[in-house]
């Protein structure tokens, strides 16, 4: 190797670590400036609003306390729980159905499959804005019987069941196109094996398929909980009393209510982000690496 | 095939399965498992979009059943476009809202994904701290961003800039109706661009680096390669993230919303539902303006269907593939899905 050629080697490397700094540094600052939002909510949180008054909101705190974060928890409960009780069903009943229509359509070779994949595939891209005003007019109508919660009104409109039915329908279409690529890969051996033994379908999905879809279960478990503890839309138009609004849509109504200075805000915004954070932490292998990963083999 | 033991027919496709075969209490059961989750959507999605489209063409005021409902042809439409002094504003602020995310964050998503795939290190960490908007709801986001950056007195961006209230260069970031909606799109743009991110990552990772080092064995620059070799291969997403883009534009609504909707930034979302909400209750007229949000909703939806279905039909229905159109899909509805 002519020496020119060594030099010119060693300058490509070092420009090449200059080009490394300089990309960690912009990444880095990026993520910094990504999280800069969220940091200062959680240190204006555990700063009393005395502090704050005395050093102002950049300054440096000289008391630091769990406060705003305990006056917010004596709010919120009741919330999480309204949010509970529309999420876990929800997310039950959609992963269920789009693991059935999945099946269907996946393991069987009907005519109507296709199209119905596709229907499925485009009705949850529709803007909400599209279908509430039919639904605003008809939720008030249809009657729903007081054992399922029909309310004051005894119809579907501001009732939890109304909110259930509605993401169950909004989000089965998502789920369902997964499912089905997913069970697509499974073998077909394993239907033969079902019918020699003489399986029905109920017993082949849900003793042979079913079992072996958990991944992908796993993975848009998190993700529909994501998306249903997100849910601001419906909420705010197919619910109208204050007490039985979910955590997220009901952060309009805790300003000025319970929520009275800056500080408290922000205590009460991160608490009401924490499940999504926490989950998101937690499942991140699911929530991502999951989504990801699998695209490096492709 | 052979193994499974599955008969080929001579042009080499599999024979389908045929479902005579099966005994009729397993097609009850199958109709059944497929006919509930479609009734749902028939109920509940198909049926209000066509009475959506129905009532456009009415001067329905809510009132006395949909019965009740007269023909009144285009006047809503006429409406729309003649004289609703807020349409011509919201729809300006939606393809605002679109241009944005679509000249700005997603570019720039684009080159974090790029960046963050050099395998640098902590790529991770700074993955997860660019992503982590995306799992807040745009209703929170609103909130934190309301209260936290752009209040006037207590706020993060006066405090840092000086332009308090008690400042001469006071800055009104909500309030202001010539800034506000680019303050609101700050927080679009801010989560918008972490999801992009994670798109293109799964994309990127599914680039073929042999091509790549070929091309820059060749000596091609680093700036060629990508323009020649990476981004062409990374059509697939960015038709997912073009169209994702549109959607988020036309769904726009819980952050506007959640600052009250301050004059400066009307959309269409927002007078649609105003329609069943707000003060006047003009069934037909929101539903016209629904139905506009329709058709241009479903070019997109159409656009992004067959090209899905199209590469699913191509692919080899392998379990990477499956997991690409995973990462597609959740993008698709990450971004609110249905928030």
């Amino acid at each position: 190797m002519s020496p020119t050629r060594i030099t010119r080697m060693a300058g490509e490397r070092k420009s090449r670590v200059s080009t490394s700094v300089l990309i960690q540094v912009f990444v880095a600052g990026t993520a910094i400036l990504w999280l800069a939002p969220v940091l200062f909510a959680l240190y204006t949180a555990f700063r009393p609003y005395s502090d704050t008054a005395d050093n102002g909101y950049l300054g440096i705190a000289q008391t630091l306390s769990l406060h705003n974060f305990s006056t917010a928890l004596s709010e919120l409960p009741p919330f999480y729980w309204n949010t509970a009780i529309i999420t876990f069903p929800a997310l039950f009943v959609t992963l269920l159905f789009a693991s059935f229509v999945a099946y269907v359509v996946s393991r069987y070779s009907f005519r109507v499959n296709l199209p119905l994949l596709v229907l499925f595939t485009a009705c949850n891209l529709l803007p909400q804005q599209v279908i509430i005003i039919p639904l605003f007019e008809w939720y008030n109508q249809w009657p729903l019987p007081q054992w399922l919660g029909g309310g004051d009104y005894g119809v579907w409109f501001d009732s939890y069941f109304g909110l259930i039915m509605i993401h169950i329908a909004f989000q089965t279409g998502f789920c369902t196109f997964v499912l089905s690529n997913y069970m697509k890969t499974l073998p077909k051996d394993l239907d033969e094996a079902a019918r020699v033994d003489g399986a029905g379908v109920i017993r082949h999905f849900f003793t042979i398929i079913l079992p072996l879809c958990r991944p992908a279960l796993a993975a848009l478990a998190t993700l529909e909980f994501t998306w249903i503890y997100n849910d601001f839309f419906w909420a705010a138009t197919l619910m109208t009393s204050g007490d039985k609004l979910p955590i997220t849509s009901a952060i309009n109504n805790f300003k000025g209510e319970f929520f009275t200075d800056t500080n408290l805000i922000a205590a009460g915004s991160l608490l009401i982000a924490i499940p999504t954070m926490a989950i998101y932490f937690a499942l991140q292998r699911h929530f991502i690496g999951g989504l990801t990963l699998g695209a490096s083999k492709g | 095939m052979g193994i499974s033991g599955e008969e080929t027919r001579l042009d080499g496709a599999p024979r389908k399965r045929r479902p005579i075969q099966l005994p009729w209490q397993d097609r009850i059961t199958l109709g059944v498992m497929g006919g509930v989750p479609l009734l749902i959507t028939a109920g509940l999605i198909i049926a209000p979009t066509i009475a959506t489209i129905y009532l456009s063409f009415t001067d329905w005021d809510g009132l006395g059943g949909m019965s009740s409902a007269h023909w009144i042809g285009l006047d809503n439409y006429r409406d729309a476009f003649g004289s609703d002094p807020r349409f011509w504003p919201a729809v300006e602020h939606n393809l605002t809202w679109f241009v944005f995310l679509f000249a700005i964050p997603t570019p720039f998503g684009l080159l974090l994904a790029y960046l963050l795939d050099k395998k640098i290190r902590f790529s991770r960490i700074y993955q997860s701290a660019i992503f982590l908007p995306v799992v807040l709801s745009l209703a929170i986001i609103g909130f934190i961003w309301q209260n936290l950056i752009y209040e006037p007195d207590n706020g993060l961006a006066n405090n840092l800039l000086g332009t308090t209230t008690k400042s001469s260069d006071f800055i009104d970031w909500l309030g202001d109706s010539s800034i506000n909606l680019w303050s609101v799109l700050m927080a679009a743009g801010w989560r918008h661009a972490g999801y992009v991110m994670i798109l293109f990552l799964a994309g990127l990772k599914g680039v073929d680096p042999s091509q790549r080092e070929a091309a820059a064995i060749d000596g091609a620059s680093e700036w060629q390669v990508f323009r020649n070799v990476v981004f062409p291969a990374l059509r697939p997403i960015n038709i997912v993230v073009f169209v994702i883009t549109v959607i988020e534009a036309l769904r726009a609504f819980d952050l506007v919303y959640v600052v009250n909707y301050p004059p400066g930034t009307e959309l269409i979302g927002l007078l649609v539902t105003g329609s069943i909400l707000g003060e006047s209750s003009r069934i037909g007229y929101g539903s016209a303006l629904a139905t506009l949000l329709f058709l241009i909703s479903t070019v997109f939806i159409v656009v992004f269907v067959t090209t899905q279905f199209n590469e699913r039909e191509a692919g080899t229905g392998r379990f990477a593939t499956v997991q690409k159109f995973m990462a597609a899909f959740s993008s698709a509805r990450l971004r609110g899905g249905n928030r």
